[in-house]
């Protein structure tokens, strides 16, 4: 009885615990990780993939997976470069034309899913695919920038507009001046917008049925293809939000950026299953796991590990919280039947 | 006890606090036929299983030809000589595999067969065995392929490969058509002849008629009642069985309201015969028969899962066609599925989540969940139907088979609907929770028409005012709830009477 409390405990708040533990260890061992500046500096590396995370986690809840959410990030990224810098339309159209062009792989993604039948993970992973290459496309293979020469051998004289990059770079006043950058703004809009959607309203809690039992939901009369459809369209808008927070920050259109943001996300998202014991995805839990893999790699950094180290501890992490999750859980649950 | 091909002695076994055996003592001999009949619930499948080694008696012991045995895989079992055909189709075939694969899978998992698959021979060899068996089919054909019966033969089939010294089967025959059961009672003569322990699960009363040697009832986890000399008591045993005898249920028919439901000439599949139907406000009808009568396929096209061929339907004057099973809800037809664990229950959901999961909209304000309202829709349904629970909050997969399934018919009773059809409401439900779900669905039945759909007679004679019988996706018998001759139902449910229309 008395193990049984414990190995809940543990499993619901080990994982907070861990992070708690790992937040004080590196206040103290390493100067300067304390503090607002620091705190930012981390919400601000996890922002985007944080954003990314939540889009995934809801495929997830539908017992589905988006694989193509960091090539529709990147296309989001050359394409606002691409309508700023050689099409020289307005910020307002750069963003717009963006997140359409996200609902609209989400939807091609959904369609393909639920229509033709494919796969959700073969399908979005051809989904990707096909994205790498059409991004490419309309500049041969470079990165857009102002001055680049364009196919047709004139200059590309358009410009990254202030208010674009307003997105990207611009700091809110908080206790300090300048301290907290947009991305970071909306990565919080967005956490909360997702949760809100997911744990408090009826049509979150049917994509969870889905999710759960797919049969069961639709014979207690769920459209379970529109829901699901739904989920893959949030899931591609919000990985376009990340490509334009992307490219706002960068302030050109970098073939080579954005290279980690799948995997990255979808860590995010399978770490959060263990917070809180919840074994599900779920929004906050996205939101912590991005925020976990982000204090420890800051922390990491100031503590003089070398970056090559880095894809070795998120790793490590992920396959930690996923032990969590999923052997205890099942010990909790009695398992053997 | 010389001879006997297996004793079994005190056997107990549970399942967490479940007694589902209490003390099981019971004794197969070579050459004979040995019928075992139970209610839902009754621990027949749990013996089945201990026998066949795949879970482990908690106290007794098993003999097997005077030697102690205790399988701990069902391998192990198998080796023994002891073989089991199992009830549920799917554990017994592969579909992705070829018929020739399937029937020699034992071949193929034994260590000692090398590594190469030698297609040749194995096709010749399966080939020989479905000869034997009297199957007719390409052993190439894929299993995925194949109808229902025929998968349930080559599972049989594939038993008999084994050379078994006792064979288990285990409710066989609900799949097969009249001739292909007759095929395989056939067989298990020629396998009686030849000296083999049959142990035959069954409570369809044509099967034992034809087959049984020697009838134990089972109930509540105990042995009830053994019939052995000739002539058999059939009537005892299945008394035995229940509790009570089949014809002594206590239903007051009431007197039916308007017309709600009403089928014209409707057609289950093409081809199939046309099917006409009116339901009444107040009234319960049961419709019966074997598996692939159409009783699903009636309930499907009901509540919107598919379209029937034929004919149409007219619900309260209006015709009624619904596209999805959200179009059927929104006319007030609601449907509880059979089959609850793959068709019912959100297992990641607790109680309440699962009772609330159609009428979500109920509690919901803007799209937003009211908890509390939710937290009181199930409080109150976990009272009206007696469900067992710590509290509303709990998970479903911590509820036991009755309760679960309480909560899956409580989840279609929380709105009320114009036509209520439940598919096999009763399946691997023990008695109480069967008699409790019965008698919510007969209390709230004045205000709807009911329709369950059941293939054990008993339940259908349990809950019904009237009873249909399909067979074949046609209309073959109706009775009203009073002095039913069994004898002509049974006869209709197995087809052995032709299609007289309405009575």
């Amino acid at each position: 009885m008395q193990n049984q409390k414990l190995l809940n405990f543990a499993i619901r708040y080990g994982f907070l615990i861990l992070l708690v533990g790992l937040v004080t260890y590196f206040s103290v061992a390493a100067s300067g990780f304390a503090g607002p500046r620091s705190a930012v500096f981390i919400f601000q590396s996890v922002a985007i993939t944080g954003i990314l995370a939540l889009g995934v986690t809801c495929t997830l809840v539908v017992g589905g997976f988006d694989l193509s959410i960091g090539s529709v990030a990147t296309s989001a990224l050359m394409l606002s470069a691409y309508m700023m810098v050689v099409l020289e339309q307005s910020a307002l159209v750069a963003v717009g034309a963006c997140l359409l062009m996200g609902a609209l792989v989400g939807l091609i993604n959904g369609l393909l899913i639920v229509r033709m039948k494919v796969p959700d993970l073969l399908a979005t992973l051809g989904m990707m695919f096909l994205l790498i290459g059409l991004q490419r496309i309309p500049t041969e293979g470079r990165s857009i920038s102002t001055g680049m020469t364009l196919p047709d051998g004139s200059t590309a004289e358009g410009v990254f507009s202030p208010a674009f990059l307003w997105l990207g770079r611009h700091r809110f006043d908080l206790v300090l001046e300048n301290l907290i950058p947009v991305p970071v703004v909306l990565f919080l809009i967005v956490g909360v917008l997702v949760w809100v959607f997911l744990e408090l309203t009826r049509h979150g809690r049917l994509m969870y049925a889905i999710g759960s039992n797919e049969r069961a939901a639709g014979l207690a009369g769920t459209n379970v293809n529109r829901y699901k459809i739904l989920a893959y369209m949030i899931s591609g808008v919000l990985a376009s939000v990340g490509g334009i927070l992307l490219a706002a920050r960068l302030g050109r259109g970098d073939i080579a950026s954005g290279n980690n943001l799948l995997l990255d996300a979808v860590a995010a998202g399978l770490i959060g299953f263990a917070v809180l014991g919840a074994a599900k995805p779920n929004a906050f839990g996205t939101a912590i796991g991005a925020l976990f893999v982000g204090i420890l790699l800051q922390g990491l950094t100031m503590m003089n590990a070398p970056y090559y180290t880095q894809d070795f501890v998120k790793g490590a992490v992920l396959v930690v919280a996923l032990v969590f999750t999923f052997a205890l859980s099942s010990k909790r649950r009695g398992g053997g039947h | 006890m010389n001879g006997a091909a297996c004793t079994m002695v005190g056997i107990e076994k549970a399942f967490g606090p479940n007694r589902v055996l209490r003390g099981i003592d019971m004794v197969l001999w070579p050459g004979q036929v040995t019928v075992l009949m139970g209610a839902n619930g009754a621990g027949k499948s749990t013996l089945v299983k201990l026998l066949c080694g795949v879970h482990q008696p908690d106290g007794g012991r098993i003999e097997l030809f005077g030697r102690p045995y205790a399988p701990l895989t069902p391998a192990e079992a198998i080796n023994a000589g002891v073989v089991t055909v199992h009830q549920s189709i799917n554990d017994g075939v592969i579909p992705d595999l070829d018929v020739a694969s399937n029937l020699m899978l034992d071949r193929l998992t034994d260590a000692r067969s090398g590594f190469f698959v030698r297609g040749r021979a194995l096709r010749a060899e399966a080939a020989r065995i479905a000869g034997a068996m009297g199957l007719d089919l390409d052993v190439r054909a894929t299993v995925g392929d194949l109808g229902v019966a025929e998968r349930q033969l080559i599972a049989i089939a594939r038993a008999m490969a084994r050379d078994p010294k006792v064979l288990i089967l285990d409710e066989p025959t609900s799949s097969l058509s009249a001739t292909e059961a007759e095929r395989l009672f056939a067989l298990l003569d020629r396998l009686r002849d030849q000296g083999v322990a049959i142990l035959y699960i069954s409570h369809r009363m044509s099967d034992i008629r034809r087959i049984a040697d020697r009838i134990i009832s089972m109930r509540d986890g105990q042995i009830s009642g053994t019939f052995e000399d000739a002539p058999l008591d059939y009537e005892g045993a299945v008394t035995a069985m229940l509790g009570h005898g089949l014809t002594q249920v206590d239903i007051t028919i009431p007197v039916p309201g308007p017309e709600v439901l009403r089928l014209d000439g409707l057609c289950l599949s093409s081809g199939g015969q046309p099917i006409d139907l009116s339901l009444r406000r107040g009234e319960v009808v049961a419709v019966t028969g074997l598996l692939g009568s159409g009783k699903t396929a009636l309930a499907s096209i009901l509540f919107g899962l598919m379209q029937a061929t034929a004919g149409t339907v007219t619900l309260n004057g209006a015709r009624f066609a619904p596209q999805s099973p959200g179009d059927a809800i929104r006319a007030g037809v609601f449907l509880c599925s059979k089959d609850r664990a793959s068709n019912g229950v959100i297992p990641d959901f607790d109680i309440t989540g699962n009772l609330t999961l159609p009428f979500t909209r109920r509690h919901a304000r803007l799209s937003f969940l009211s908890g509390t309202s939710e937290r009181a829709a199930a409080r109150a349904m976990i009272e009206h139907l007696g469900i067992i629970c710590q509290g509303p909050g709990d998970g479903i997969d911590t509820l036991s088979g009755g309760n679960q399934q309480k909560v899956m018919v409580g989840r279609w009773l929380a709105q009320t609907s114009q036509v209520l059809l439940l598919d096999e409401p009763f399946q691997g439900v023990d008695i109480r929770a069967r008699r409790d779900i019965g008698n919510r669905i007969r209390e709230g039945a004045a205000e709807r028409a009911t329709i369950v759909f059941a293939a054990e007679l008993d339940e259908a004679l349990e809950i019904a005012d009237r009873i249909v019988v399909l067979n074949e996706e046609a209309l073959v018998g109706e009775h009203r709830n009073e002095n039913v001759d069994l004898n002509r139902m049974l006869a209709q449910v197995s087809g052995q009477e032709i299609a007289t229309g309405q009575i």
